[in-house]
């Protein structure tokens, strides 16, 4: 049980990179990016066809982390100056990435078998392969919430935010949208790709398949962190996110350890995020009625809020 | 101080819903010039103010800041000379950001953004002093986020945010009309003030005749894209509703048609 355990926090804290990458465009942008399905594998696929070719794993990943910033460049290219919804655009990113990683990797999967990784450094210190999982993510997640503490704090920072919160005020401000937008996807996609080269490197292998449903994963991590871990201020946001990666990872293991096929995985996913996304409906609906049980009629209800 | 030169400004051109908005319009503003600008719905009164912003491109003509031409400045571009003030309360500000982040983002309003920390402790204090000078208590609540005030509140600090950097123009679009009487006196009074401080040359559009006549020094009465009226001097101090109306009747051939103006 505790392997279980400790497997799924070395998971989480991969995935949070990712999640943190989906929270910049789905909170901070006000975007549903879903060009991330197809940078996570991307990620994974440039760190894969590099270390395969005896390129130092650091570097490999780094590279992953450039390749997923030019994936999220081009999304914002369509969104920002050839005027396509955001959502679509992902999703042409995303469709043209699955050719792109076929290519990258020339075949539809690469295992890393008996390959150094970023986690062979930790191994030889004498800690097992999901230890030093888990400690090299905790690294790299530290580093990024660092980083990205200090980053929406700067003046550029301050303006993307600017942006995704109310474009028509950031130009107003002299702020260019386009750009901000456009960088905010760039960074997003980077950590999204980053992610998946260490994802792609902790399990030996790297698929074209395995951005499939990622972009739901990363809501429903953004959305378990924020409902159970809160959202006072933007630090503790960050951290959320990161405990809600972490979590979800716990959950599925749970389910998964309770006997649900592992088949079923994306369909649980996909009904936790809709049931999440719609709470605010059910609330108001709930509301109402939960004032008349308590003998005030709907009208009063109204009146006090006016 | 402002020129603009013969604009025009067609709105879905070559469709079935082309709207021919603006028609020809010039005006020149000088320096300290405190213009409001009147007009029947649909009359472009908007329409003018977001091609002098910058939000719609113009389709002929020039648009002149201080001698500059502007006319091919996108939106972004222009922000540094102008301070804007919408119609809507929630259009100023970023409601998830707090209050100083806002005054902030306006400090930086026309300067070139970097990584340097976006607000600085110096600022603080500055902004806190313009707070308190609008009388809201806003100034002891400065991390507080702008979502959580009230619509009035808003507005004033919208306000305060067009002209922390003294703009060349300063346009407000119906500013106080989504506000309750008594708040849009203050919020009203507040511009006045601002605008009489900074001797800042202003185009204010209101729906208000009577707002239109106590304000600025001179009025400009649009209509169906063109200006029809433009009083000024002496001449504006006398004025009166009835005066306007007559004389809108006498311009434009038809009865005034902006039903909130009759009301209020």
């Amino acid at each position: 049980m505790l392997q279980i355990l400790l497997g799924a926090i070395s998971l989480g804290l991969l995935w949070a990179v990712m999640t943190i990458g989906v929270y910049i465009t789905y909170r901070i942008l006000d975007i549903a990016d879903l060009s991330v399905e197809g940078s996570i594998a991307m990620g994974a696929a440039i760190a894969a066809q590099l270390i395969y070719n005896g390129v130092n794993p650091f570097a490999a990943s780094l590279a992953a982390f450039l390749g997923g910033m030019v994936a999220g460049l081009v999304t914002g290219l369509l969104h920002t100056r050839l005027k396509i919804p955001a959502l679509l655009s992902g999703i042409l990113t995303m469709i043209a990435l699955y050719s792109i990683n076929l290519r990258i990797m020339g075949k539809a999967n690469l295992s890393l078998l008996r390959m150094d990784t970023v986690y062979t450094k930790f191994e030889e210190l004498g800690l097992s392969h999901t230890n030093a999982v888990i400690l090299f993510g905790l690294l790299c997640v530290l580093g990024v919430v660092g980083i990205l503490y200090w980053f929406f704090g700067t003046e550029i920072g301050c303006a993307i935010r600017a942006t995704g919160n109310n474009s028509q005020m950031a130009r107003a401000q002299g702020i260019n949208t386009n750009n901000m937008i456009i960088l905010g996807l760039v960074i997003s996609n980077g950590l999204v790709a980053f992610s998946g080269s260490l994802i792609a490197q902790s399990q030996s292998f790297a698929d074209v398949q395995m951005g499939i449903g990622s972009i739901v994963i990363g809501l429903a991590s953004v959305i378990i962190g924020e409902v159970l871990f809160g959202k006072r201020n933007f630090f503790n946001r960050l951290l959320s996110l990161v405990m809600g990666a972490v979590t979800y990872r716990i959950i599925i293991a749970l389910v998964l350890k309770l006997g649900m096929p592992a088949n079923d995985l994306k369909l649980f996913t996909a009904i936790t995020v809709a049931v999440a996304l719609s709470l605010p409906v059910f609330r108001s609906y709930l509301r109402p009625i939960k004032k008349s049980m308590r003998g005030e009629s709907a009208d009063a209800v109204d009146q006090r809020n006016l | 101080m402002l020129s603009i030169n013969g604009i025009y400004k067609k709105f879905n051109a070559g469709t079935i819903n082309e709207k021919e908005a603006l028609t020809n319009v010039s005006l020149t503003l000088e320096e300290g010039d405190f213009v409001t600008l009147i007009g029947g719905n649909g009359a472009g009164k908007s329409t003018l103010l977001n091609c002098v912003a910058g939000v719609h491109p113009i389709d002929r003509g020039s648009i002149l800041f201080d001698g500059e031409d502007v006319t091919k400045l996108s939106e972004h571009r222009r922000a540094g000379s102008v301070g804007r003030v919408f119609q809507d309360p929630m259009m100023g500000t970023a409601a998830n950001m707090g209050i100083e982040e806002n005054l902030a983002l306006a400090f930086r309003r026309g300067q070139s953004r970097s990584l340097r920390w976006g607000i600085s402790n110096k600022e603080r204090e500055k902004y806190r002093e313009a707070l308190s000078q609008l009388g809201l208590g806003l100034e002891n609540r400065l991390s507080s986020k702008v979502g959580l005030l009230s619509g009035g509140q808003r507005q004033a600090l919208t306000l305060l945010m067009a002209t922390l950097i003294r703009p060349k123009i300063l346009l407000l679009d119906e500013h106080t009309a989504a506000l309750d009487p008594k708040t849009a006196e203050k919020v009203l009074t507040l511009s006045d003030q601002y605008i009489k401080e900074g001797n800042l040359t202003t185009l204010m559009v209101t729906h208000n005749m009577l707002h239109a006549i106590q304000h600025g020094n001179r009025l400009i009465m649009m209509h169906e894209g063109r200006i029809i009226l433009d009083i000024s001097g002496e001449e504006k101090k006398q004025l009166t509703v009835e005066d306007l109306l007559k004389r809108f009747g006498k311009v434009s051939g038809e009865v005034f048609a902006n039903d909130r103006a009759l009301l209020s």
